[in-house]
């Protein structure tokens, strides 16, 4: 029992570190179907992790802060889609400047606005989203293993960690079977025909990578104004790129994305367990290597020893119109 | 792709347009630091003077040139062979231990002038092979060189913070760094040099490793310009289908661009470490890698203009020092936006102005010239 128990407190805790990753994996997935790649995912929810936790310590209000973060992002996103649809630049340039715009302003503006070093003021409980009991989690908790489950596991998370998690069969659902998504994935794959079936390959890239700055900002909101109270400067700490990461590890499929994101988060929170504790047979595993594991796992996949990641095949190149 | 835009001669292509990029960069900073509630022309001034005012200054800005003129070829010949290294941080933060352990083995018997051959070749054989396994599975396996550089940039931090946590750091010691280099581990600073120019140096940890810094902008320069790989490297990133079809082994290329890019990147260790704190450190490296980035785009790719990028870019880190010591406002943070903004404007947007300026120019000339010689042309 003693294990069981052990296990439920990692696996909430695993729920509890991929719900960014989730997030800003699938941001990445609506970009990168419609053939923008997109590294400046940490970027984005840096940006908006601080826009959040700044207006929610202004307003006292955590979805004015929820409001505030996804604007932000949706700000970083439609530079980075001038600069790559219209400018037709280079997307990885523009996706490394995001990120280091995004890490230089944060830290600037909340020394100006707030003076706390870089962080915004701690957030109230009423300025941040509080956790949501799911109905009769309290009654069945004593149940064996299954309310175990039910209470501890399933219920007692922030909203925007079930927001997270229904967005999965969501995008699934808006890029497999609905015409937007058709045509998202299509200008990824082929845009000429897109354009040849008299569909604006530009409108619909811009569309797709305001997507991914609203999933973004979700994911800022998330750290900011659930995962700690309020901002913290460079708090994203390398998240976009697991993001990233996670999001190749699909192979760019949605509920692959979710299984991914779950499987690093499950990595990472085994690292903060195991920290300075050994495991059976193996000894002590230093806690660098779990942190490089997610990392280590990508390119073991895209070395293809792991089936083969294969990207969307306009990805990467700016849609030239004929003339 | 540029078929739209009038051909312009190389002085407003490699001068004019980089140079407005490099400005309205320039402006959107100022303007961060308007909304900052500060003054831009303040802050401007206190970074020249920050940076050239006095010789420590000088010191200090030509050190941290150096180690942006290593990181800038790093990312400038994978450029011309069609590819993004995003991976110098890691290739440097590597290659540190290229330069840790000859010194540590030869600092008490050699002298420094022996040590700097071996961690010479220690620091780019370190980086080269950090950038191999990239610039393989690029060429063999398909997978993109941008995405392997940025996981080979987190497992470097992995490996080195395990490392000097738990290998490199001497006993009984509880700062994660090795221990302090004897005298055959340090690089001689650059003072008389800067005395001869009658300034005097100071604390400034200017080092022999800028002389190193300029011979590989020179070695890089002859490479690329003036030998068959620097043909086959330009081929590739023009068209690699051209150079596919002049056969010209191309995942040879791509590895080979790769590991030079990645020794590029690793002696960038060498400044850090064995010409200023004669020990490693966590987290030397300090962003240098990424700098380099924006030097290189800046720059245009070319020691020319590597050089000077490079320069400027030693200007913002030791006159932003100075800004931010007398405006607490306005941190180190800066610079980070700096650099953001010089990648996006010189980078992502480099065209944007170009239509402007190709039309204002044609206005100009059109205007000089008399009527009757346009006909000639």
């Amino acid at each position: 029992m003693e294990f069981f128990d052990t296990l439920i407190v990692l696996l909430q805790s695993t729920v509890r570190l991929s719900v960014p990753l989730i997030l800003a994996a699938l941001a990445g997935l609506m970009s990168e179907r419609a053939g923008i790649f997109d590294i400046g995912l940490e970027g984005k929810m840096l940006g908006a992790a601080f826009g959040g936790g700044a207006v929610a310590a202004v307003t006292q209000s955590a979805w004015l802060g929820l409001g505030a973060a996804v604007l932000v992002s949706v700000g970083l996103a439609l530079v980075h889609a001038f600069a790559s649809i219209t400018q037709r630049g280079n997307q990885i340039v523009s996706g490394v400047a995001i990120n280091f715009i995004a890490a230089g302003a944060t830290v600037i503006l909340g020394q100006a606005w707030f003076r706390q070093g870089g962080r915004t003021p701690p957030l109230s409980s009423d300025a941040r989203f509080t956790t949501v009991d799911l109905p009769f989690a309290e009654a069945v908790a004593d149940v064996p293993i299954l309310g175990s489950i039910y209470s501890n596991l399933l219920s007692g998370h922030y909203i925007l960690t079930y927001v997270a998690f229904l967005m999965v069969p969501f995008i699934w659902w808006v890029l497999f079977r609905t015409r937007f998504g058709l045509r998202l994935r299509a200008v990824g794959e082929n845009p000429g025909a897109v354009d040849t079936a008299g569909i604006s390959v530009i409108w619909m890239r811009y569309r797709a990578v305001i997507c991914c700055g609203i999933l973004c900002g979700v994911a800022g909101a998330y750290l900011s104004l659930c995962m700690t109270a309020g901002f913290v400067k460079g708090m994203t700490a390398g998240k976009g790129f697991i993001a990233l990461a996670a999001l190749i590890f699909a192979k760019w499929k949605p509920v692959n994305v979710m299984l991914a994101c779950l499987l690093f988060g499950f990595l990472d929170a085994a690292a903060i367990r195991m920290q300075g504790n050994s495991l059976p047979l193996i000894g002590e595993i230093p806690s660098q290597f779990m942190q490089a594991l997610p990392y280590i796992l990508t390119v073991i996949l895209l070395a293809g020893f792991i089936g083969k990641a294969i990207p969307p095949k306009a990805g990467g190149v700016p849609y030239v119109k004929e003339r | 792709m540029s078929a739209p835009y009038a051909k312009l001669p190389g002085w407003v292509d490699y001068g004019v347009i980089p140079l407005v990029n490099l400005i309205v960069a320039f402006l959107v900073a100022g303007l961060v630091v308007l909304l900052v509630g500060q003054s831009p022309i303040r802050a401007a001034s206190l970074l020249i003077e920050g940076a050239f005012g006095y010789g420590e200054g000088i010191g200090f800005t030509l050190f941290y040139a150096t180690n942006f003129i290593f990181t800038g070829l790093a990312v400038a010949i994978a450029f011309h062979c069609g590819l993004f290294n995003i991976g110098g941080e890691g290739q440097a933060y590597v290659a540190g231990l290229g330069v840790v352990l000859p010194c540590l083995w030869l600092d008490a018997t050699m002298p420094w002038y022996v040590t700097i051959i071996a961690v010479v070749f220690g620091s780019s054989l370190m980086g080269a092979l950090w950038a191999l396994i990239p610039g393989y599975l690029q060429a063999k396996r398909g997978s993109h060189v941008v995405i392997t550089t940025i996981m080979f940039n987190f497992i470097a931090s992995s490996l080195m913070v395990y490392l000097l946590v738990d290998v490199l750091k001497p006993a009984g010691s509880m700062a994660p760094e090795t221990r302090t280099f004897l005298e055959g581990g340090q690089l001689p600073k650059l003072g008389w040099l800067m005395n001869i120019l009658g300034l005097d140096i100071g604390g400034a940890p200017f080092n022999l490793s800028f002389f190193i810094a300029l011979i590989a902008s020179f070695i890089v320069w002859v490479v690329v310009w003036r030998t068959r790989l620097g043909y086959q490297i330009r081929t590739m990133g023009f068209s690699p289908t051209a150079a596919r079809y002049a056969g010209m082994k191309e995942a040879r290329i791509i590895v080979i661009t790769m590991m030079i890019s990645g020794a590029l990147a690793g002696m960038m260790a060498i400044n850090p470490i064995m010409g200023d704190q004669h020990r490693m450190q966590l987290d030397f490296v300090g962003g240098a890698g990424f700098v380099g980035i924006a030097v290189a785009l800046m720059g245009r790719s070319h020691p020319v203009g590597i050089i000077p990028a490079a320069i400027l870019f030693g200007v913002l880190y030791q006159g932003g020092a100075e800004i931010s010591f007398e405006m607490p406002e306005i941190s180190r943070d800066m610079i980070v936006i700096i650099q953001g903004l010089v990648i996006l404007f010189a980078g992502a947007m480099e065209h944007m102005f170009r239509p402007a300026i190709a039309r204002l120019f044609t206005t100009l000339t059109a205007a000089s010239k008399p009527p009757q010689t346009a006909e000639t042309e």
